[in-house]
Protein backbone atom coordinates (compact mmCIF):
# COMPACT_ATOMS: atom_id res chain seq x y z
CA UNK A 1 0.00 0.00 0.00
CA UNK A 2 1.23 3.46 -0.89
CA UNK A 3 1.69 6.02 1.84
CA UNK A 4 -0.12 9.32 1.41
CA UNK A 5 0.98 12.71 2.67
CA UNK A 6 -1.00 15.92 2.27
CA UNK A 7 -0.70 19.64 2.48
CA UNK A 8 -1.46 20.60 6.08
CA UNK A 9 -4.07 22.99 4.65
CA UNK A 10 -6.41 20.00 4.28
CA UNK A 11 -6.23 19.31 8.01
CA UNK A 12 -8.08 22.57 8.53
CA UNK A 13 -11.15 20.85 7.04
CA UNK A 14 -10.37 17.28 8.09
CA UNK A 15 -8.70 17.61 11.49
CA UNK A 16 -8.30 13.85 11.97
CA UNK A 17 -6.44 13.41 8.69
CA UNK A 18 -3.28 11.41 9.37
CA UNK A 19 -0.04 12.01 7.49
CA UNK A 20 1.67 8.99 5.97
CA UNK A 21 -1.44 6.86 6.00
CA UNK A 22 -1.16 3.57 4.07
CA UNK A 23 -3.91 3.56 1.46
CA UNK A 24 -4.98 0.78 -0.90
CA UNK A 25 -5.25 1.58 -4.61
CA UNK A 26 -3.71 0.63 -7.94
CA UNK A 27 -4.23 4.07 -9.43
CA UNK A 28 -4.42 7.60 -8.07
CA UNK A 29 -8.17 7.55 -8.75
CA UNK A 30 -8.53 4.49 -6.51
CA UNK A 31 -6.39 6.10 -3.83
CA UNK A 32 -8.55 9.23 -3.87
CA UNK A 33 -11.70 7.08 -3.68
CA UNK A 34 -10.25 5.16 -0.73
CA UNK A 35 -9.36 8.42 1.01
CA UNK A 36 -12.89 9.69 0.46
CA UNK A 37 -14.30 6.53 2.05
CA UNK A 38 -12.12 7.01 5.09
CA UNK A 39 -12.69 10.78 5.29
CA UNK A 40 -16.09 11.47 3.71
CA UNK A 41 -15.98 14.62 1.59
CA UNK A 42 -12.19 14.70 1.23
CA UNK A 43 -12.37 13.51 -2.37
CA UNK A 44 -14.37 16.61 -3.32
CA UNK A 45 -11.52 18.82 -2.14
CA UNK A 46 -9.07 17.04 -4.44
CA UNK A 47 -11.13 16.30 -7.56
CA UNK A 48 -14.17 17.85 -9.22
CA UNK A 49 -17.52 16.15 -9.85
CA UNK A 50 -16.08 14.43 -12.94
CA UNK A 51 -13.15 13.02 -11.01
CA UNK A 52 -10.62 15.41 -12.61
CA UNK A 53 -7.92 16.90 -10.42
CA UNK A 54 -8.87 20.39 -9.32
CA UNK A 55 -7.04 23.10 -11.20
CA UNK A 56 -4.94 24.30 -8.26
CA UNK A 57 -4.17 20.93 -6.73
CA UNK A 58 -1.14 18.80 -7.58
CA UNK A 59 -0.50 15.14 -6.85
CA UNK A 60 2.99 13.66 -6.93
CA UNK A 61 3.99 10.00 -6.95
CA UNK A 62 7.43 10.10 -5.43
CA UNK A 63 8.90 13.21 -6.98
CA UNK A 64 6.95 13.00 -10.24
CA UNK A 65 3.78 14.96 -10.84
CA UNK A 66 0.98 12.74 -12.11
CA UNK A 67 0.39 12.85 -15.86
CA UNK A 68 -3.33 12.10 -16.04
CA UNK A 69 -5.13 15.00 -14.37
CA UNK A 70 -8.46 14.10 -15.98
CA UNK A 71 -8.96 10.47 -14.97
CA UNK A 72 -6.14 9.98 -12.46
CA UNK A 73 -5.08 6.69 -13.99
CA UNK A 74 -1.39 6.99 -13.03
CA UNK A 75 -0.37 3.65 -11.55
CA UNK A 76 0.74 3.42 -7.95
CA UNK A 77 2.94 0.68 -6.54
CA UNK A 78 3.07 -0.50 -2.97
CA UNK A 79 6.23 1.13 -1.78
CA UNK A 80 5.60 4.57 -3.21
CA UNK A 81 4.78 7.81 -1.47
CA UNK A 82 1.99 10.03 -2.73
CA UNK A 83 1.88 13.74 -2.01
CA UNK A 84 -1.33 15.73 -2.35
CA UNK A 85 -0.31 19.37 -2.56
CA UNK A 86 -1.91 22.72 -3.14
CA UNK A 87 -0.51 24.68 -6.03
CA UNK A 88 0.92 28.05 -5.10
CA UNK A 89 -1.75 30.47 -6.20
CA UNK A 90 -4.05 33.15 -4.91
CA UNK A 91 -3.47 36.04 -2.53
CA UNK B 1 -36.18 40.35 17.29
CA UNK B 2 -32.50 40.66 16.40
CA UNK B 3 -31.39 42.35 13.21
CA UNK B 4 -28.29 40.93 11.60
CA UNK B 5 -26.10 41.84 8.68
CA UNK B 6 -24.34 39.04 6.81
CA UNK B 7 -21.22 39.99 4.84
CA UNK B 8 -19.69 37.57 2.35
CA UNK B 9 -16.12 38.74 1.84
CA UNK B 10 -12.87 37.80 0.13
CA UNK B 11 -11.54 36.63 3.51
CA UNK B 12 -14.49 35.02 5.22
CA UNK B 13 -18.02 35.51 6.48
CA UNK B 14 -18.60 38.41 8.88
CA UNK B 15 -21.74 38.70 10.99
CA UNK B 16 -22.95 41.87 12.68
CA UNK B 17 -25.86 42.42 15.06
CA UNK B 18 -27.80 45.57 15.70
CA UNK B 19 -28.08 46.82 19.25
CA UNK B 20 -30.09 50.03 19.78
CA UNK B 21 -29.26 51.38 16.37
CA UNK B 22 -25.58 50.47 16.55
CA UNK B 23 -24.08 47.55 14.66
CA UNK B 24 -21.73 45.30 16.62
CA UNK B 25 -19.35 42.74 15.21
CA UNK B 26 -20.69 39.37 16.22
CA UNK B 27 -18.78 36.55 14.51
CA UNK B 28 -16.18 35.67 11.90
CA UNK B 29 -16.55 32.33 10.08
CA UNK B 30 -14.54 30.58 7.34
CA UNK B 31 -11.52 32.73 8.17
CA UNK B 32 -9.55 33.73 5.08
CA UNK B 33 -11.78 31.78 2.68
CA UNK B 34 -13.68 33.73 0.00
CA UNK B 35 -17.44 33.66 0.61
CA UNK B 36 -19.10 34.37 -2.71
CA UNK B 37 -22.62 34.67 -1.27
CA UNK B 38 -24.31 34.25 2.11
CA UNK B 39 -27.90 34.62 3.20
CA UNK B 40 -30.52 33.68 5.78
CA UNK B 41 -33.71 31.91 4.79
CA UNK B 42 -36.41 33.31 7.09
CA UNK B 43 -38.80 30.44 6.37
CA UNK B 44 -36.49 27.75 7.72
CA UNK B 45 -34.12 29.78 9.89
CA UNK B 46 -31.22 28.32 7.95
CA UNK B 47 -28.19 30.44 7.10
CA UNK B 48 -26.35 29.52 3.90
CA UNK B 49 -22.84 30.31 2.71
CA UNK B 50 -21.16 29.53 -0.61
CA UNK B 51 -17.38 29.30 -0.42
CA UNK B 52 -14.90 29.75 -3.22
CA UNK B 53 -11.68 28.18 -1.97
CA UNK B 54 -8.69 29.07 -4.11
CA UNK B 55 -7.49 25.47 -4.17
CA UNK B 56 -10.49 23.34 -3.22
CA UNK B 57 -12.95 25.41 -5.21
CA UNK B 58 -16.67 25.72 -4.54
CA UNK B 59 -18.20 24.45 -1.30
CA UNK B 60 -21.60 24.89 0.33
CA UNK B 61 -22.31 25.26 4.05
CA UNK B 62 -25.44 25.62 6.19
CA UNK B 63 -26.01 26.79 9.73
CA UNK B 64 -29.08 26.10 11.86
CA UNK B 65 -28.01 28.44 14.67
CA UNK B 66 -27.43 31.76 12.92
CA UNK B 67 -23.83 31.10 12.11
CA UNK B 68 -22.57 29.64 15.39
CA UNK B 69 -21.95 26.19 13.88
CA UNK B 70 -21.88 25.09 10.24
CA UNK B 71 -22.24 21.87 8.26
CA UNK B 72 -20.68 21.36 4.87
CA UNK B 73 -23.15 19.81 2.44
CA UNK B 74 -22.61 18.48 -1.08
CA UNK B 75 -22.48 21.11 -3.78
CA UNK B 76 -24.78 20.90 -6.82
CA UNK B 77 -23.22 18.83 -9.57
CA UNK B 78 -23.73 19.12 -13.31
CA UNK B 79 -24.99 15.93 -15.01
CA UNK B 80 -22.45 13.82 -16.87
CA UNK B 81 -23.70 14.88 -20.29
CA UNK B 82 -23.62 18.61 -19.55
CA UNK B 83 -21.07 20.50 -21.63
CA UNK B 84 -19.89 24.06 -22.04
CA UNK B 85 -18.33 25.76 -25.02
CA UNK B 86 -14.66 26.58 -24.96
CA UNK B 87 -14.36 30.02 -26.52
CA UNK B 88 -11.34 30.51 -28.71
CA UNK B 89 -10.47 26.81 -28.81
CA UNK B 90 -7.37 26.15 -30.86
CA UNK B 91 -7.75 24.49 -34.22
CA UNK B 92 -8.14 20.71 -33.99
CA UNK B 93 -8.82 20.98 -30.25
CA UNK B 94 -12.21 20.15 -28.68
CA UNK B 95 -14.63 23.07 -28.72
CA UNK B 96 -16.55 21.83 -25.69
CA UNK B 97 -15.68 20.42 -22.30
CA UNK B 98 -17.66 18.83 -19.48
CA UNK B 99 -19.56 21.36 -17.40
CA UNK B 100 -18.43 21.45 -13.78
CA UNK B 101 -19.45 23.75 -10.98
CA UNK B 102 -16.99 26.63 -10.83
CA UNK B 103 -18.80 29.26 -8.73
CA UNK B 104 -21.95 29.75 -6.70
CA UNK B 105 -23.39 33.17 -7.44
CA UNK B 106 -26.65 33.11 -5.54
CA UNK B 107 -28.76 31.07 -3.11
CA UNK B 108 -32.49 31.77 -2.98
CA UNK B 109 -35.57 30.19 -1.39
CA UNK B 110 -38.56 29.10 -3.47
CA UNK B 111 -42.07 30.46 -2.99
CA UNK B 112 -43.99 30.58 0.27
CA UNK B 113 -45.91 27.44 -0.67
CA UNK B 114 -42.62 25.59 -1.32
CA UNK B 115 -40.99 25.41 2.11
CA UNK B 116 -38.39 22.87 0.99
CA UNK B 117 -37.54 24.54 -2.32
CA UNK B 118 -34.13 26.17 -2.69
CA UNK B 119 -32.47 27.53 -5.81
CA UNK B 120 -28.79 27.99 -6.51
CA UNK B 121 -27.45 30.08 -9.37
CA UNK B 122 -24.05 29.02 -10.62
CA UNK B 123 -21.24 29.41 -13.11
CA UNK B 124 -21.21 28.00 -15.82
CA UNK B 125 -24.81 29.17 -16.08
CA UNK B 126 -26.80 26.39 -14.46
CA UNK B 127 -29.83 26.92 -12.23
CA UNK B 128 -30.12 24.21 -9.59
CA UNK B 129 -33.23 23.33 -7.63
CA UNK B 130 -33.75 21.43 -4.39
CA UNK B 131 -37.06 20.19 -3.05
CA UNK B 132 -35.70 18.67 0.13
CA UNK B 133 -34.40 21.80 1.83
CA UNK B 134 -31.01 21.58 0.16
CA UNK B 135 -30.08 17.95 0.84
CA UNK B 136 -29.92 17.36 -2.92
CA UNK B 137 -29.91 19.68 -5.92
CA UNK B 138 -30.78 18.98 -9.54
CA UNK B 139 -29.96 21.03 -12.62
CA UNK B 140 -33.04 22.72 -14.07
CA UNK B 141 -32.63 21.11 -17.44
CA UNK B 142 -35.40 23.02 -19.20
CA UNK B 143 -33.27 26.15 -18.92
CA UNK B 144 -29.90 24.48 -19.47
CA UNK B 145 -31.22 22.82 -22.63
CA UNK B 146 -32.21 26.09 -24.29
CA UNK B 147 -30.91 25.71 -27.86
CA UNK B 148 -29.17 29.10 -27.91
CA UNK B 149 -27.17 28.46 -24.72
CA UNK B 150 -23.93 27.33 -26.30
CA UNK B 151 -23.86 30.19 -28.78
CA UNK B 152 -25.37 33.08 -26.87
CA UNK B 153 -24.45 32.54 -23.22
CA UNK B 154 -20.86 33.40 -22.39
CA UNK B 155 -18.59 34.66 -19.68
CA UNK B 156 -18.08 38.34 -18.94
CA UNK B 157 -15.53 39.05 -16.24
CA UNK B 158 -15.36 35.32 -15.55
CA UNK B 159 -14.76 32.45 -17.94
CA UNK B 160 -18.35 31.22 -18.21
CA UNK B 161 -21.87 32.63 -17.83
CA UNK B 162 -23.21 33.15 -14.33
CA UNK B 163 -26.80 32.76 -13.20
CA UNK B 164 -26.88 35.75 -10.83
CA UNK B 165 -30.59 36.61 -10.37
CA UNK B 166 -33.56 34.47 -9.29
CA UNK B 167 -37.00 36.07 -8.79
CA UNK B 168 -39.87 33.85 -7.64
CA UNK B 169 -43.31 35.38 -8.15
CA UNK B 170 -44.98 35.68 -4.72
CA UNK B 171 -48.39 35.19 -6.42
CA UNK B 172 -47.39 32.01 -8.24
CA UNK B 173 -44.29 30.05 -7.25
CA UNK B 174 -44.19 28.30 -10.62
CA UNK B 175 -43.51 31.64 -12.25
CA UNK B 176 -39.80 32.48 -12.01
CA UNK B 177 -37.53 34.99 -13.70
CA UNK B 178 -33.78 34.46 -13.82
CA UNK B 179 -30.93 36.58 -15.09
CA UNK B 180 -27.83 35.16 -16.73
CA UNK B 181 -24.73 37.29 -17.05
CA UNK B 182 -24.05 36.96 -19.96
CA UNK B 183 -27.11 35.36 -21.59
CA UNK B 184 -30.11 37.47 -20.66
CA UNK B 185 -33.42 37.25 -18.82
CA UNK B 186 -35.49 34.06 -18.91
CA UNK B 187 -38.96 33.29 -17.62
CA UNK B 188 -40.82 30.11 -16.74
CA UNK B 189 -44.52 29.74 -15.96
CA UNK B 190 -44.46 25.98 -15.40
CA UNK B 191 -42.06 25.54 -12.50
CA UNK B 192 -38.95 25.38 -14.66
CA UNK B 193 -40.03 22.88 -17.30
CA UNK B 194 -39.95 25.41 -20.14
CA UNK B 195 -38.31 28.83 -20.41
CA UNK B 196 -38.54 31.79 -22.77
CA UNK B 197 -36.11 34.67 -23.22
CA UNK B 198 -37.37 38.07 -22.04
CA UNK B 199 -34.94 40.58 -23.48
CA UNK B 200 -37.15 42.77 -25.64
CA UNK B 201 -36.14 46.40 -25.27
CA UNK B 202 -32.71 45.68 -23.81
CA UNK B 203 -29.60 46.88 -25.56
CA UNK B 204 -26.26 45.10 -25.59
CA UNK B 205 -23.67 47.49 -26.99
CA UNK B 206 -21.00 44.78 -26.83
CA UNK B 207 -22.79 42.77 -29.54
CA UNK B 208 -22.79 43.48 -33.27
CA UNK B 209 -26.59 43.62 -33.06
CA UNK B 210 -27.41 45.34 -29.73
CA UNK B 211 -31.09 44.34 -29.91
CA UNK B 212 -30.29 40.65 -30.26
CA UNK B 213 -32.79 38.21 -28.82
CA UNK B 214 -30.16 36.68 -26.51
CA UNK B 215 -26.71 37.48 -25.19
CA UNK B 216 -27.67 40.38 -22.89
CA UNK B 217 -25.95 41.09 -19.61
CA UNK B 218 -28.38 41.64 -16.74
CA UNK B 219 -26.02 42.17 -13.82
CA UNK B 220 -28.88 41.90 -11.35
CA UNK B 221 -32.68 41.68 -11.59
CA UNK B 222 -35.33 42.19 -8.93
CA UNK B 223 -39.12 42.20 -9.00
CA UNK B 224 -40.97 44.77 -6.93
CA UNK B 225 -42.38 43.19 -3.76
CA UNK B 226 -45.52 45.35 -3.99
CA UNK B 227 -46.12 44.62 -7.68
CA UNK B 228 -44.14 41.71 -9.14
CA UNK B 229 -45.07 42.76 -12.68
CA UNK B 230 -42.67 45.66 -12.20
CA UNK B 231 -39.21 44.28 -12.86
CA UNK B 232 -35.95 46.20 -12.61
CA UNK B 233 -32.49 45.37 -13.79
CA UNK B 234 -29.06 46.89 -13.48
CA UNK B 235 -27.61 45.82 -16.78
CA UNK B 236 -24.10 46.12 -18.20
CA UNK B 237 -25.56 48.61 -20.66
CA UNK B 238 -27.74 50.72 -18.40
CA UNK B 239 -30.66 50.48 -16.00
CA UNK B 240 -33.87 48.98 -17.35
CA UNK B 241 -37.42 48.58 -16.03
CA UNK B 242 -40.43 46.62 -17.15
CA UNK B 243 -44.01 47.18 -16.06
CA UNK B 244 -45.39 44.08 -17.78
CA UNK B 245 -43.48 41.29 -16.09
CA UNK B 246 -40.31 41.53 -18.24
CA UNK B 247 -42.11 41.23 -21.58
CA UNK B 248 -40.88 44.68 -22.58
CA UNK B 249 -38.01 46.65 -21.07
CA UNK B 250 -37.51 50.41 -21.05
CA UNK B 251 -34.12 52.06 -20.64
CA UNK B 252 -34.36 54.28 -17.55
CA UNK B 253 -30.68 55.22 -17.38
CA UNK B 254 -29.94 58.89 -17.11
CA UNK B 255 -27.22 59.46 -19.67
CA UNK B 256 -24.60 61.99 -18.65
CA UNK B 257 -25.16 61.25 -14.95
CA UNK B 258 -23.85 58.39 -12.82
CA UNK B 259 -27.15 56.47 -13.18
CA UNK B 260 -26.07 54.12 -15.93
CA UNK B 261 -23.49 51.38 -15.30
CA UNK B 262 -23.26 49.34 -12.10
CA UNK B 263 -24.03 46.01 -10.57
CA UNK B 264 -26.18 46.40 -7.45
CA UNK B 265 -29.88 47.17 -7.19
CA UNK B 266 -32.38 47.47 -4.34
CA UNK B 267 -36.14 48.00 -4.50
CA UNK B 268 -38.55 49.60 -2.08
CA UNK B 269 -40.77 47.08 -0.32
CA UNK B 270 -43.98 49.11 -0.76
CA UNK B 271 -43.49 51.44 -3.70
CA UNK B 272 -42.86 49.87 -7.11
CA UNK B 273 -41.56 53.22 -8.43
CA UNK B 274 -38.67 53.49 -5.97
CA UNK B 275 -35.27 51.87 -6.44
CA UNK B 276 -31.59 52.39 -5.62
CA UNK B 277 -28.43 51.65 -7.63
CA UNK B 278 -24.76 52.25 -6.86
CA UNK B 279 -23.15 53.42 -10.10
CA UNK B 280 -19.63 52.84 -11.36
CA UNK B 281 -17.79 53.93 -14.48
CA UNK B 282 -18.53 51.38 -17.14
CA UNK B 283 -16.54 48.46 -18.39
CA UNK B 284 -13.25 50.17 -19.22
CA UNK B 285 -12.62 51.45 -15.68
CA UNK B 286 -14.88 49.86 -13.07
CA UNK B 287 -14.28 52.42 -10.36
CA UNK B 288 -16.57 54.83 -8.56
CA UNK B 289 -17.73 57.58 -10.91
CA UNK B 290 -15.35 60.57 -10.61
CA UNK B 291 -13.67 58.68 -7.72
CA UNK B 292 -16.62 59.64 -5.51
CA UNK B 293 -19.09 57.12 -4.09
CA UNK B 294 -22.68 57.90 -4.95
CA UNK B 295 -25.97 56.07 -4.57
CA UNK B 296 -28.74 56.95 -6.99
CA UNK B 297 -32.40 56.75 -6.05
CA UNK B 298 -35.46 57.10 -8.18
CA UNK B 299 -38.96 57.60 -6.78
CA UNK B 300 -40.75 57.94 -10.10
CA UNK B 301 -40.02 54.65 -11.83
CA UNK B 302 -36.73 55.83 -13.31
CA UNK B 303 -37.89 59.09 -14.90
CA UNK B 304 -35.41 60.91 -12.68
CA UNK B 305 -32.57 59.90 -10.37
CA UNK B 306 -31.34 61.69 -7.25
CA UNK B 307 -27.66 61.43 -6.36
CA UNK B 308 -27.17 60.63 -2.68
CA UNK B 309 -23.69 61.41 -1.36
CA UNK B 310 -23.97 62.61 2.27
CA UNK B 311 -21.66 60.52 4.42
CA UNK B 312 -20.03 58.80 1.44
CA UNK B 313 -16.40 59.45 0.39
CA UNK B 314 -16.14 62.05 -2.34
CA UNK B 315 -12.38 62.00 -2.99
CA UNK B 316 -9.99 59.29 -4.13
CA UNK B 317 -12.62 56.57 -3.86
CA UNK B 318 -12.22 53.56 -6.11
CA UNK B 319 -15.07 51.55 -4.62
CA UNK B 320 -17.32 49.38 -6.75
CA UNK B 321 -20.34 47.62 -5.29
CA UNK B 322 -20.90 44.11 -6.58
CA UNK B 323 -24.36 42.89 -7.59
CA UNK B 324 -25.27 41.20 -4.30
CA UNK B 325 -23.56 43.71 -2.03
CA UNK B 326 -26.48 46.13 -1.55
CA UNK B 327 -29.53 45.27 0.54
CA UNK B 328 -32.60 46.99 1.86
CA UNK B 329 -34.94 46.42 4.75
CA UNK B 330 -37.66 48.99 5.35
CA UNK B 331 -35.99 52.38 5.24
CA UNK B 332 -32.54 50.93 5.91
CA UNK B 333 -29.95 50.23 3.23
CA UNK B 334 -26.42 48.87 3.47
CA UNK B 335 -23.73 48.20 0.94
CA UNK B 336 -20.20 46.87 0.93
CA UNK B 337 -17.50 47.66 -1.59
CA UNK B 338 -14.60 46.12 -3.42
CA UNK B 339 -12.21 48.17 -1.31
CA UNK B 340 -13.62 46.93 1.99
CA UNK B 341 -15.89 49.76 3.03
CA UNK B 342 -19.39 49.20 4.43
CA UNK B 343 -21.97 51.99 4.60
CA UNK B 344 -25.40 52.04 6.22
CA UNK B 345 -28.31 54.42 5.82
CA UNK B 346 -31.39 54.51 8.05
CA UNK B 347 -33.20 57.15 6.02
CA UNK B 348 -33.61 55.61 2.57
CA UNK B 349 -30.17 56.68 1.43
CA UNK B 350 -30.40 60.39 2.29
CA UNK B 351 -27.47 60.08 4.71
CA UNK B 352 -24.89 57.36 5.25
CA UNK B 353 -22.58 56.27 8.04
CA UNK B 354 -19.79 53.77 7.93
CA UNK B 355 -19.56 50.40 9.58
CA UNK B 356 -15.84 50.13 8.83
CA UNK B 357 -13.20 50.86 6.21
CA UNK B 358 -10.76 47.99 6.34
CA UNK B 359 -12.81 44.93 5.59
CA UNK B 360 -11.79 42.54 2.83
CA UNK B 361 -13.37 43.09 -0.60
CA UNK B 362 -17.08 42.48 -0.13
CA UNK B 363 -19.08 40.14 -2.35
CA UNK B 364 -22.47 40.10 -0.64
CA UNK B 365 -24.44 42.04 1.98
CA UNK B 366 -27.71 40.62 3.26
CA UNK B 367 -29.92 41.62 6.19
CA UNK B 368 -31.57 38.98 8.37
CA UNK B 369 -34.11 39.13 11.19
CA UNK B 370 -34.11 36.44 13.85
Amino acid sequence: MAKVKYTTHLQKFFPTLKQGLAIEGRTIAEVVAALDSRYPGLGGYIVDERGALRKHVNIFIGDSMIADRERLQDVVSDDQQIFIMQALSGG
Amino acid sequence: MTEMMILGTRKGLLLFEENRGEWRFCREVFKATPVSYAMHNPRTGMMWAALDHGHWETKLHRSRDMGATWDEIPTPTYPENAEVNIRFAAENMPSTKPATLSYIWLIAPGGNDQPERMYIGTEPGGLFQSDDGGETFNLVEGLWDRPERQEWWFGGGRDFPGLCSICVDPRDSKHVLVGISVGGVYETHDDGKTWEARNKGLSADFLPEPQAEFGHDPHFILTSPSNPDVVWQQNHCGIFRSTDGAKNWQDISQKGTPAYFGFALALDEKDADTAWVVPAIDAEYRTAVDTAVCVCRTEDGGKSWTQLREGLPQDHAYDVVFRHALDLKGDRLAFGTTTGNVYISDDRGDTWRDLGHNFPPIYSVRFAST
